[in-house]
């Protein structure tokens, strides 16, 4: 070894209750590596090595046969190593001197012949007995946290997020790229199952946000690029220009009013009623400056019109306002960027962009809000007609192989929410056509029950076409809905003067791009992915990244909002701690060996890697090298080296790993 | 999964990124997919530290195959580095197939966290058709070129 010492290693096979030791022979393991494997001094088995007792065996060891060396085979790293290390270094040992071999998810669980399994045990035990024999010991490297916090997306979890860190007295960055904080929550008419309104629930908690005094709200804002690591993140943002000096704006809405150009709103409205171009979302936006869509400006486009500018009281309006890039410096960053609604054009067969009287489930909510663009009247396209039958299509999207498998989980509330609605608002006929009745939060079969005893027809069945093509004279002038009705067992042809698709959530059309700026990464169906799935799913494999609501995958407006809190309580112990220590895996370059080639130079992502002109050689920066290892790899002349994963120790665990032949 | 008529079945070592595809290994683990046991895993940070090295040492040491999986590309844990992977392989490959070595014996595998199935099916192939190619018996192959560019 490298201190000069002889090995030695303390070897602990675990049962894992049968786990393990119903396909591996683990006490032949422990003893075979007791008695062959060179510098071991003990080969113990143990039923759980895990637990307080298994770990003591660990420890005692340590003290009692002056163990320098310990190898733990169980179940896989991922779970354990850190409460195998923990258990070292209670004993005095430091823990980097520790390895562990996965007998479980490679071994017991992936192979049910026992002799095969035993076998393959053994090998993979000599080869991190030959491995740990390298190790060396490592101290974690200690950085200090800045405390200030980017939330990046002001929907509900964002706003949550950002109200629990400044309410505990750290500063906080909110960005959101649209002129108003608020999400799609804003846009709702009626909760489920409380029924309460959206906006009354949210505005509050906006108007927090604009006006704590430990948030800087960023809207109209996108961050462009971060740098750094845990503790200490620099992020560009880009402020775009609104076209207003909100130092001077007092938010009168006299520009909006006056201007003369009118813009289908497509995102807050969701393409049902107009805005102008210079505007703000809604009436409640935070914060209340509006920003002029200068795609769509008669100034910017064809050079006449400032009427907006003619009428502002105070002279806010500023044509010539250039986009403004910030730096911030941030330790922690909370990613809640929220979904997009599934395009229901996609399934063409369900009329949605065709035929007129067939929405989507944001339009009607936009319908059925008081402050939408019909009033709150449930009325047909037309503007006037009210429906006196209306179908609610179930799973618009979800659960469908064809385009997202998974289930978007709010749609079968959302439904009943809307079959509520309808019956209260209009007394039509309704028919919810559903696949299976999603409602497992509190309170939220009570509602299922509730919108049956209305009266509200369920048809089990998924709908298999919306037709304006009638083949009877009572489908004249009607949508008719072709379905199975399963429970009964024979197709259906239900005439409605209105059909709502109740879509499904999807990722963020950039979600993949604004992974990469915050170096996180994506599942198979464009959702963030979380550290664990079950244990940690605020967290993400990129320390100091973490994540919140339906960007993480879908979910309904409690579970988002205690995810921004559960995010936000693991930034506040961060900030708390003050420092964070780091895995000491890094690189690092010997510099009488460097040849100063310069091929390592362009090899990392995290520009951890500079050439120092005037000496010719290269070095790295320990505070920003991550430990990937690739220019380690990659230097010919052997002048890195990779603490913890050196090429000594992987050449060793390769020895061990092929000592164990048949 | 047939074994050999004598039963011999091939060593592979294989090198493993700590982030994508170790839990893809976990993941068919805890879904208790059964595959091929003769892949014996080491785990490395990022399949960009797999040196060549590594490589010709676990076929001079006496593996049959080597297998290298690592995170899709563009899902790399470290942004860019499976990249370098992938090119590194391909000179690799080439300078193998050079020295004789047959082609299935050095694998190159993209596997995410969730896809434990497929990790598993790749190795079960990769046995496979290691059991047609037969031992490598790296020593051996070289000791009978040296004898014979000698004689």
């Amino acid at each position: 070894m490298s201190d000069g010492k002889e090995p030695r290693i303390g070897v602990y096979i675990c049962h894992c209750g049968s786990n393990i030791a119903g396909t591996v022979d683990v006490e032949e393991v422990a003893r075979w590596a007791g008695e062959h494997l060179p510098g071991v001094v003990v080969g113990r088995d143990y039923k759980f090595m895990c637990s307080s007792l298994g770990q003591e065996l660990i420890e005692k060891d340590i003290h009692d046969l002056d163990l320098n060396r310990v190898v733990v085979g169980a179940c896989s790293p991922h779970l354990h190593e850190a409460t195998f290390r923990g258990a070292c270094q209670r004993a005095g040992l430091n823990p980097f001197l520790f390895d562990m071999a996965s007998l479980r998810e490679q071994v017991s669980w992936v192979c049910a012949d026992r002799a095969v399994a035993t076998e393959k045990a053994k090998a993979l035990i000599a080869g991190s007995v030959y491995r740990v024999a390298q190790n060396e010991p490592l101290e974690p490297i200690i950085v200090d946290i800045n405390p200030n916090v980017l939330v990046v997306g002001g929907g509900v979890a964002g706003i949550q997020a950002a109200l629990e860190i400044a309410d505990a007295g750290y500063h906080v960055y909110l960005v959101d790229r649209e002129p108003s904080i608020g999400g799609h929550m804003a846009q709702l008419d009626k909760t489920f199952p409380t029924l309460d309104c959206s906006a009354c629930i949210l505005t509050p908690k906006m108007f927090s946000a604009g006006t704590h005094k430990n948030i800087t709200l960023l809207t109209y804002a996108d961050v462009e690029k971060v740098d750094g690591f845990v503790g200490n993140f620099t992020a560009q943002i880009r402020q775009h220009a609104r076209k207003v000096d909100v130092s001077l704006c007092t938010g009168c809405g006299v520009c909006q009013e006056k201007c003369p150009k009118k813009v289908i709103d497509d995102v807050f409205e969701a393409g049902l009623g107009y805005r102008k171009a210079v505007y703000t979302p809604f009436p409640q936006a935070v914060p209340k400056y509006p920003v002029i869509d200068v795609q769509n400006c008669t100034y910017f486009q064809k050079g006449s019109c400032k009427v907006c500018e003619k009428f502002c009281p105070t002279g806010a309006i500023k044509f010539d306002q250039q986009d403004e890039l910030l730096t911030v410096n941030v330790g922690n960053v909370i990613l809640a960027t929220g979904y997009d609604l599934f395009d229901s054009r996609r399934i063409p067969q369900y009329g949605y962009g065709r035929l007129a009287n067939v929405f989507t489930s944001m339009e009607f909510e936009r319908l059925a809000n008081a402050s939408g663009p019909t009033n709150g009247k449930v009325v047909l396209r037309d503007g006037v007609t009210v429906p006196q039958s209306v179908a609610i299509v179930h799973c618009v999207g979800s659960r469908d192989r064809n385009y997202n498998s998974y289930c978007s989980a709010i749609c079968c509330m959302q439904s009943l929410k809307f079959a509520h609605l309808v019956h209260e608002r209009t007394g039509a006929r309704v028919y919810n056509c559903y696949i299976d009745i999603r409602t497992p939060a509190k309170s939220y079969d009570e509602f299922y029950q509730r919108v049956l005893e209305e009266g509200t027809v369920f048809v089990r069945g998924k709908v298999a076409e919306v037709t304006d093509a009638a083949r009877v004279p009572g489908e004249e002038g009607k949508l008719i809905v072709q379905v199975e009705d399963t429970l009964v067992g024979h197709q259906r042809r239900i005439p409605v003067d209105m059909v709502i698709l109740s879509a499904g959530m999807e990722p963020r059309a950039g979600a993949k791009e604004v992974g990469k700026i915050f170096g996180i990464s994506c599942s198979m169906d464009g959702w963030f992915i979380e550290r664990h799935p079950k244990l940690d799913p605020v967290a993400t494999m990129t320390e100091g990244i973490f994540i919140a609501g339906v960007c993480q995958g879908p979910k309904d407006i409690p579970a988002s909002v205690s995810q921004g809190a559960a995010a936000a309580a693991r930034v506040l112990g961060l900030i708390c701690r003050g420092r964070i220590s780091l895995e000491p895996v890094r690189a690092q370059v010997n510099q009488d060996q460097c040849s100063g080639c310069r091929i390592c130079n362009n090899l990392c992502p995290f520009n951890a890697i500079t050439f120092i002109e005037e000496r010719g050689v290269t070095e790295i920066n320990p505070a920003l090298c991550q430990g990937c290892g690739t220019c380690v790899a990659a230097c010919p002349a052997g002048a890195i080296t990779g603490t913890h994963f050196s090429n000594t120790q992987v050449l060793a665990q390769i020895d061990g790993l092929l000592s164990v032949m048949a | 999964m047939t074994p050999t008529s004598n039963g011999w079945e091939p060593v592979i070592v294989g090198f493993s990124c700590n982030w994508c595809s170790y839990r893809a290994a976990d993941s068919a683990g805890m879904a208790r997919i059964k595959y091929a046991p003769n892949v014996r895993f080491i785990r490395l940070m990022c399949s960009g530290r797999v040196d060549p090295l590594f490589v010709l040492k676990a076929f001079a040491d006496g593996a049959d195959a080597v297998l290298i999986s690592g995170c899709h590309p563009g899902d790399c844990h470290y942004i860019t580095q499976n990249y370098k992977t992938l090119r590194r392989f391909a000179l690799l490959k080439q300078t193998l197939t050079a020295l004789g070595l047959e082609d299935g014996r050095l694998r190159l595998v993209w596997a995410s966290a969730a896809e434990g199935t497929i990790l598993a099916e790749e190795i079960d192939n990769m046995v496979a058709d290691v059991r047609k190619l037969g031992p490598l018996n790296w020593k051996a192959r070289t000791a009978q070129r040296v004898t014979a560019a000698a004689g």
